[in-house]
């Protein structure tokens, strides 16, 4: 049996990892599942593809990809830029819509709102970018042979090896500091949080930075390995639930090992039962864990 | 050192809770706010942590007004509140839940002040590396006040200290606070636990109905045949209270 689905599912779970980390953090904190966040996955790509083109634009002539890889230092560049400018997108949605609704306390509105945003950002990108698929670089990759008959490109290792290094630093972040710790304290009880001296709406605030930067790290990623299209963000918000589910809401181990699992279930049903039930194999899995231990593997009862 | 003036506050608009509350703590005294189910002692001191919406009177702390500020504020003023329940976060270790709370401490002095409060209560120092929601009672009790303590209150607010706790816990919860108010930290605390609460205070006001009925002396409200009636309603009332 070839265990190349081995390789494309950790590329792939990775990426739905990173971005259901965001979904994770919303909905522990602010207390309501986002639809609109694939939205900051698709918007962060196009930042970046669009300030890329900017600083190529610039510089003046064409720039060198770097080492094996499929791109130059512009998109460093852009992408760290862009990851500021989601989080800011994210936060702006915020203040212009969520903060006005959350004041009424009624989740359903919240999330209706947030189906709401969703289709005006998506459309907003198709107006301005059209539908059709755009790359970040044209470059060809040559597979690097990692055995057992598995391959990567360079790009596909080195997106896995970025992702991987944002959750240990995501990680670090929310156990070892002081943003990181105030999180988790509204995450479970923002009136007691408040009562140590933590700012909930700052942390709100940074929960949408957070969450914004990560998507767009995400789209970033997807970018380069797959392509930039307006739905890129939509098509994969189904898995970003059911990975931040499986994983148990509000944990963000448990967030990246339900992105890493449904991306391998995902990728595992091509060769196991054919790709027309790829979507269909990770909601199996999600059902069959939620059925064993409802509170998902990493989470804790109420 | 805190002044309450007519203050009405409640959780939604128009619905009052408390209805003109007026209570006044002195610099190192203990002052207990007692009252029957209902009569918006917990609001009272909830209202005064910035937790529950204000209508109209006035908080003052220290000379400053501290109305309007929300909790986190109210905190950084040295208004240290302790809830009834849910007063820890259960899924983070006692030392995380220091850590936490010490982010309003200067950064040299974050370390010393945790490790004064492991010297004071050596259950939490054994206990430092458990999650509090696998604490028992009293010691997650103890974690919620020392918890308090560590930013160096001008005031200590506790609401209903011994809730929850098996009387043997609450007679241990209470000579901790015996042993804090040694220490010169200025107490206010609501409970129903009357015995307990005039054993331990200076000073009683008694509300009912989101209104003061009665102020006084521990002493004097000890034995004022109101406060049992207010409470039991009846001729139970000095069995119970002797």
């Amino acid at each position: 049996m070839n265990l190349q689905f081995v390789v494309d599912g950790l590329l792939a779970g990775a990426m739905i990892g990173l971005g259901a980390i965001g979904v994770t953090l919303t909905y522990s904190i602010l207390r309501f599942a986002n639809f609109a966040h694939g939205e900051f996955i698709a918007w962060g790509a196009y930042a970046a593809l669009t300030l890329t083109a900017l600083i190529g634009f610039l510089v003046g002539h064409d720039v060198a990809p770097l080492g094996p890889f499929s791109f130059g230092w512009p998109l460093i560049v852009a992408g760290v830029i862009a990851m500021v400018l989601t989080g800011v997108l994210a936060l702006a949605l915020d203040v212009v819509l969520f903060s006005r609704l959350r004041a009424r306390g009624n989740a359903i509105i919240m999330v209706m709102a947030s189906f709401g945003a969703s289709l005006a950002l998506r459309s907003l990108l198709e107006f301005i970018f059209t539908s059709q698929p755009v790359y970040f670089s044209r470059e060809l990759q040559i597979a690097i042979p990692l055995g057992a008959g598995m391959k990567a490109t360079p790009d596909q290792l080195l997106t896995f090896g970025l992702a991987m290094v944002l959750v240990v630093v995501m990680f670090l972040v929310m156990s070892r500091t002081t943003i990181g710790r105030s999180m988790r304290a509204v995450s479970e009880n923002p009136a007691l949080a408040s009562v140590v001296g933590v700012d909930v709406e700052g942390v709100i605030r940074a929960t949408w930075l957070i969450g914004g930067a990560l998507a767009c790290a995400a789209g970033i990623m997807v970018g380069i390995t797959v392509q930039v299209r307006p739905y890129m963000g939509f098509d994969l918000l189904l898995p970003l639930f059911a990975a931040a589910i499986l994983g148990g809401i509000g944990s963000m181990p448990g967030a990246v090992a339900g992105g890493l699992i449904v991306g391998l279930a995902e990728a595992a049903s091509v060769p196991l039962v054919g790709a027309g039930y790829r979507g269909a194999v990770a909601f199996v899995v999600l059902i069959a864990v939620l059925i064993v231990k409802p509170t998902g593997l990493f989470g804790r009862r109420e | 050192m805190l002044r309450v003036e007519n203050l009405y506050a409640g959780y939604e608009p128009g619905v009052p809770i408390v209805r003109g509350a007026t209570i006044e703590v002195a610099p190192g005294e203990v002052v207990a706010i007692l009252g029957p189910n209902g009569a918006g002692k917990s609001t009272l001191i909830r209202s005064v942590a910035g937790l529950v919406p204000k209508f109209s009177g006035r908080i003052v702390l220290e000379g400053a007004d501290i109305t309007a500020l929300p909790a986190h504020q109210v905190i950084r003023h040295g208004l240290a509140f302790v809830p009834q329940t849910e007063n820890v976060f259960a899924g983070m270790t006692v030392a995380d839940n220091f850590a936490l709370a010490a982010a309003i401490v200067p950064p040299r002095e974050r370390h010393a002040r945790i490790g004064e409060m492991y010297a004071f209560f050596p259950r939490l120092a054994e206990r430092r590396g458990a999650f509090a929601g696998r604490l028992s009672g009293g010691e997650r009790q103890m974690l919620a006040i020392a918890r308090a303590l560590m930013v160096r209150p001008k005031l200590l607010v506790l609401d209903e200290a011994s809730a929850g706790l098996s009387p043997k816990m609450v007679e241990t919860v209470f000579r901790q606070l015996q042993a804090i108010r040694q220490t010169g930290v200025t107490i206010l605390l609501v409970e129903q636990n009357v015995r307990a609460a005039l054993g331990l205070s200076d000073r009683a006001y008694v509300l009912a109905e989101g209104e003061n009925r009665h102020a006084g002396t521990a002493a004097e409200l000890w034995n004022d045949p109101a406060i049992a009636d207010l409470y039991l309603g009846g001729a139970a009332k000095r069995e119970a209270l002797a």
